[in-house]
């Protein structure tokens, strides 16, 4: 274990700036790690001339001083992000070949900041589900094994969690529209946080569901995901939903000190059928932040119920029409005509060809709530359920509630090749992150102990809108007292 | 509420996602579990409440109406699966 790939990124850049070590070692230690793990197929798309390039400069900027934190960082990129001249997918077969001629906001902000891309990394398709499994790569295989049966690394960020969990990088983007972050890195035993709507421009970013996406960092510790988060974040004119705020030095405030402090134990989220281990889990977090000084109070948010069943109608709402443009004119697959097919046809065969069923699935979910005659009984009706969700949560922050402790998930990592009754049961993963991206609040999901099949289990914080400094606080009080080090051990 | 086949073909229709005639049971199937998920929704009293437009409260920025980029048609086209003479192309339109 004393590969450089092993360093977290706070440990790897103290390094770097005391000149004790080089990006380009790092870089070339994570390109090798990265090559070895094929078994994982968490790397889609490899960028080794990229990174050795990036790296080789980065090791000048830091010659000179003074560089950024991530200066000479390699991590890892969700396939979700437009990455220029490189393949970026969304895991889908519509959009293969597609190279952007455009970087997205955040990765130009991680390359602006000196980070080193190593590779694209896999994905749920469109990042719609919490597995991997509909990725057209195929899927992911966490690196944790319970028995000899390959587990899901959860998902859509599922390359992500995977990639950072066996140290092929050391943070890696994700984003999270109802779990997508936070659910991967519980099932991983990594940290990920979805930052408040509007603190990371979205710009370049394949759009889901534009009102709930949202990109954030996946990372080896909290402190890792203060610095990362700084860099991918702030206000960008070509998102106008990034908020024009000052981002604060989410690193140099962080102490972990939250006496004093008020925690909120949603009694909602005591679901029928939880595995004992959640719930052993989240007493113990109870008891970590109490002892580390912060009150606990029993809190209500009624309307927790029906966060499921609203995001299953507004995101796929919003994914009809954003995944609209996929029409095989302007970019990806276009399907082979047959003699007088029309445009229509081009249309529909491409799209049935270069969708997954999950995706089709959604689409067209998405287009019947939308539909003539239903759109006031569904989406409509969802838009204000999703108004009381975000009330529930201002009232009790009104009420003097820093925080928010719940469960990551309902369950550790699960097989591959789960089957399923219906699509629905799958949904249900999402069913503790879900009201934080329907609420707009920043998320994170920390490592905090192992269930009786050895497996990591997450706990999440929920904090104020915009307040993701004294969220990492929180986060920080967990990950000292958890004191969680275990790794996967290495089988791949 | 329940969706039959005809339902399906006219969603996939709207959609513009071919699907096979026999494959519309299972899919007629699938919608149904998912809009029985989604019927939760009627049991919450959403009577006064105003649907909601933007999570966080902010207002659109504006900015001065002019042309901020373009002339750079190659790499518009660069991704087409069909571009000729500086133009997406497409199956005929207009007879």
């Amino acid at each position: 274990m004393d590969g450089l790939n092993f360093l977290s990124i706070s440990e790897a850049r103290d390094r770097l700036r005391a000149g004790e070590i080089t990006s380009m070692e790092l870089t070339q230690a994570c390109l090798a790690a990265a090559e070895e793990a094929e078994a994982l197929n968490a790397v889609v798309h490899p960028t080794p001339d990229l990174a050795l390039e990036q790296a080789r400069a980065a090791d000048a900027r830091l010659a000179e001083g003074q560089a950024p934190a991530m200066c000479g960082i390699p991590v890892g990129i969700k396939d979700l992000f437009c990455t220029e001249g490189v393949p970026s997918q969304a895991a889908s077969g519509i959009l293969a070949g597609f190279k952007p001629a455009y970087e997205s906001t955040v990765t130009s902000r991680l390359f602006e900041a000196g980070a080193v891309m190593t590779g694209k990394l896999n994905m749920d398709e469109f990042a719609m589900g919490s597995s991997t499994e509909t990725s057209v790569y195929g899927s992911t295989v966490n690196p944790w094994k319970s028995d000899d049966t390959e587990l899901t690394p959860g998902g859509s960020s599922g390359g992500s969690a995977a990639a950072v969990a066996a140290d092929l990088c050391l943070g890696a983007t994700g984003t999270d529209t109802g779990g997508s972050i936070r659910q991967p890195a519980a099932f991983t035993g990594i940290t990920g946080m979805k930052p408040t709507y509007g603190r990371v421009s979205r710009w370049g970013i394949i759009a889901f569901a534009s009102s709930l996406d949202q990109a954030g960092p996946m990372t080896k510790s909290v402190r890792d995901a203060a610095i990362m988060l700084e860099a991918m974040s702030g206000h960008d004119p070509k998102d106008s939903t990034s908020a024009d705020i000052p981002v604060p030095d989410f690193e140099g405030m962080l102490t972990g000190e939250i006496r004093g402090k008020t925690v909120g134990i949603p009694k909602e989220y005591r679901m029928d059928g939880m595995p004992a281990a959640i719930d052993e889990l989240w007493a113990s977090g109870r008891s970590m932040l109490e002892d580390a000084g912060a009150t606990l109070v029993d809190i209500s948010l009624p309307h927790t119920k029906v966060a499921l069943p609203a995001y299953y109608v507004v995101a796929p709402a919003e994914a009809s029409s954003n995944l609209a443009r996929y029409d095989g004119v302007r970019y990806g697959h276009r399907a082979t005509l047959a003699q007088g097919d029309d445009i229509t046809a081009m249309y529909e065969k491409t799209r049935a060809e270069g969708f997954g069923d999950e995706v089709k699935r959604r689409v067209m979910i998405g287009t019947y709530v939308l539909s003539a005659g239903f759109y006031d009984a569904y989406y409509n009706h969802a838009r204000k359920v999703r108004a009381l969700i975000k009330k529930d949560f201002e009232d009790v922050f009104a009420d003097g509630i820093d925080a928010i402790l719940t469960p990551a998930t309902p369950s550790a990592a699960f097989p591959l090749g789960q089957k399923f009754d219906d699509p629905v049961q799958m949904y249900l993963n999402d069913v503790f992150t879900v009201t934080v991206n329907l609420a707009g609040l920043p998320g994170i999901s920390v490592p905090a102990g192992l269930d009786p099949d050895g497996l990591p289990l997450g706990l999440q914080l929920i904090g104020k809108p915009w307040e993701e400094g004294e969220l990492l606080d929180f986060a920080l009080a967990i990950e000292d007292r958890a004191g969680f080090v275990a790794k996967p051990e290495k089988w791949w | 509420m329940s969706i039959d086949h005809d339902d399906a073909r006219r969603v996939a229709i709207l959609a513009r996602i071919r699907v096979d005639d026999e494959d519309l049971p299972a899919l007629a199937s699938e919608f149904n579990a998912i809009l029985g998920f989604i019927e939760q929704l009627r049991e919450v009293d959403v009577r006064d409440v105003e649907p909601m437009t933007s999570v966080t409260p902010m207002r659109l920025k504006r900015r001065e109406d002019r042309i901020a980029g373009g002339g750079i048609t190659k790499k518009v086209l660069a991704n087409a699966p069909d571009a000729r003479e500086g133009y997406f192309v497409v199956p005929k339109v207009v007879e």
